[in-house]
């Protein structure tokens, strides 16, 4: 998604934020900076310390080390409560004895809001989130789609300062799964909230965020607009982590790496050295039928073709030894059958190349 | 194969109105035995309603019979004293335990059961001298006792509680609750307590019943609670006696269906809440 952040919202900083669970680091040493209005999608396998990071922006988890700013203020001892900040959890979180208004009315009921206040505003944003005619229905009544919906005009109805986002999609099926991720990121452009979004699913950090940190083993290994991450992951774990890479052997010659029988620029923070392994992208190589005689570099035999809907893959045994994985039209798919020679090429986009040892 | 069917489910209803029967009929026969007794004439021959009309007469009941006016008093006291302490310690404690100290699960569970291998004539050993000093303190009200029938209802009460808070996520309620704004009282007076309607009403409801029927540690610490008075009424006019033990089980009976009644079924189905739907119209 191209869209970009309003200019409301709160800069948030988290700098240097460490968290030991017996022995192990959850956080070694997080830096992150959320522009006002800005969402940040940390992305990462279970265990890499996104979470944790959410939770400790949200005064739910102490950190050991490092300070959390929002909006200028040093929030780190604040508890969860005094630190305005609207939160949508993983789980089902609508208090069950109440409807979805009554919900959406807690927090402002909290803050002292007259009822005539607080209907407006829960009627506002059960409005903003299309549940307005589900509004004296109990989260029991709700499909989970819909109590997340609920969940986040709750969240967004205090006017938080800064909006969390704990994998609020993961308990929902595929379809309603996207519904919602594009609804989350028209509904934060039109409030401005900073948000921090937290998933495991590359698809939906890439289609919502502003930025995309990668995270792992309590460090954030990049953190970029979602089309640099993909085209020019910084280390190995985001080549690997994000989106397909086939890891090719190439040798290095000018700042290029010849591979499949062609060349590629090579990203900065490539390994060096004459020998090395490159990251190349599906869809960054080339596939065509071999000619009679063609037993170059790019050679390669059809292992599989298999057809995903929105497009085809390919997978080919080149003569060194290596699966390449291809990306296709769906419409070339039935073209390649196991056994077929065919000939493979770099498109010639940048690569990381990691040393071949 | 239907006829088979049909066969199976025609002894399953039978299977199915014997037990009930038996059920009845061992509860049901002690009750009717006692409701003969009462109404027997004098010498056996006859019937008469007089000792119904002596108990439903509160004034000669109280001028009359002044211990069980006492004992009732101080039963109805301990039985709406019991499970609000016995409320305000377990709940916060529990919920408490499930969201920041889940290793001590297993501790608070051996502690709250442990009442159960403790006989009533040790445990009133045990708490002999810690009365003394209540009595020396506080005074030496029969309403003490809540403090020992807590103890003792302990074991029913946690496993009633640890159902319902097993059944509903309370660490997400709770933090979903603290980052609308909610400090830890509101958390468990609007959102925890709420969602363990149905776990706080049985676990009150078995309190309530456990109070209702208690003798044993009353009559050890020499205090007059219901039994206890019905008890030594029995020595001098039995009827009464037995009428007011008829009397107190429909008693029971009558609070703790009304209890249910209050409390039962989930949000937004109970009883209660229909009956508020009906009243006003949704906005």
């Amino acid at each position: 998604m191209s869209a970009t952040a309003t200019a409301q919202g709160t800069p948030v900083q988290l700098t240097d934020l460490r968290r030991v669970y017996g022995g192990v680091a959850a956080l070694d040493g997080l830096t992150l900076h959320l522009e006002p209005g800005e969402l940040v999608a940390l992305l990462g396998p279970s265990g890499c310390g996104k979470t944790t990071a959410l939770r400790c922006l949200a005064g739910l988890e102490d950190p050991d080390s490092g300070t959390i700013e929002v909006g200028g203020r040093d929030v780190t001892g604040v508890p969860t409560n005094k630190r305005d900040m609207g939160m949508v959890f993983q789980a089902y979180s609508l208090f069950p004895h109440m409807t979805a208004r009554q919900n959406v009315e807690f927090g402002l009921e909290l803050r002292g809001r007259d009822r005539a206040a607080r209907r407006a505003r829960a009627a506002e944003m059960l409005d903003l989130v299309g549940l307005s005619q589900h509004a004296d229905k109990y989260a029991h009544q709700m499909s989970g789609g819909q109590q997340q919906r609920v969940a986040l005009a709750r969240a967004l109805a205090i006017e938080p300062q800064v909006l969390l986002l704990d994998e609020p999609l993961s308990a929902l099926d595929a379809k309603v799964r996207v519904q919602l991720r594009d609804e989350i990121r028209r509904i934060q452009l039109e409030v401005g909230t900073t948000t921090l979004f937290v998933t495991h699913d590359q698809e939906e950090a890439l289609a919502v965020a502003d930025r995309v940190g990668v995270m792992s083993v309590g460090r954030l290994e990049q953190l970029a607009a979602p089309a640099d991450l993909y085209t020019s992951p910084r280390t190995p774990f985001v080549a690997d982590f994000v989106g397909l890479t086939n890891r090719l052997r190439a040798t290095v010659s000018e700042g290029r790496a010849q591979v499949l029988g062609g060349s590629v620029p090579l990203l900065e923070g490539s390994a060096g050295g004459p020998e090395v392994v490159v990251l190349v992208r599906p869809e960054g190589v080339t596939v065509g039928p071999a000619g009679d005689a063609e037993s170059g570099a790019g050679s390669a035999t059809v292992v599989s073709a298999s057809f995903l809907g929105g497009h085809g893959r390919v997978v080919a045994r080149t003569g060194s030894d290596e699966l390449v994985t291809v990306q296709v039209p769906n419409t070339d798919v039935t073209r390649y059958r196991p056994g077929d020679r065919v000939v493979l090429g770099p498109r010639g986009d940048a690569a990381l190349a990691v040393s071949a040892d | 194969m239907t006829g088979q069917r049909a066969r199976f489910r025609r002894r399953q209803r039978l299977l199915r109105w014997v037990v009930l029967t038996v059920v009845l009929v061992f509860f049901v026969l002690p009750l009717l035995g006692m409701l003969d007794f009462t109404t027997q004439g004098p010498g056996g021959q006859g019937r008469t309603l007089e000792t119904w009309r002596t108990l439903a007469n509160v004034d000669t009941i109280s001028t009359d019979y002044p211990a069980l006016r006492e004992g009732f008093l101080a039963s109805v006291g301990l039985a709406v004293i019991t499970p609000v302490v016995m409320l305000l310690v377990l709940v916060p404690t529990m919920t408490w335990v499930r969201l920041r100290l889940p290793g001590l699960s297993r501790t608070v569970e051996f502690i709250c059961l442990l009442p159960l291998t403790v006989p009533a004539i040790v445990l009133v050993v045990g708490l002999t001298p810690v009365y003394a000093w209540v009595y020396y303190l506080l005074g030496s009200s029969t309403l003490w006792l809540s403090l020992a029938y807590v103890v003792l209802v302990l074991p029913y009460a946690y496993r009633s509680l640890d159902a319902g808070l097993r059944a509903i996520d309370v660490r997400t309620l709770s933090e979903a609750a603290r980052s609308l704004g909610a400090s830890w009282f509101t958390v468990m007076w609007r959102v925890v307590l709420p969602n363990l309607r149905t776990a706080v009403l049985s676990a009150s409801f078995l309190s309530v019943a456990l109070v209702l029927g208690e003798f044993t540690i009353a009559n050890l610490f020499s205090k007059k609670n219901l039994q206890v008075a019905m008890y030594e009424l029995g020595k001098s006019d039995a009827k009464i006696s037995v009428a007011v033990g008829l009397a107190s089980l429909v008693f029971a009976f009558v609070v703790l269906f009304a209890m249910s009644f209050v409390g039962s079924g989930r949000a937004g189905t109970s009883p209660l809440a229909r009956l508020r739907r009906r009243k006003e119209p949704s906005a």
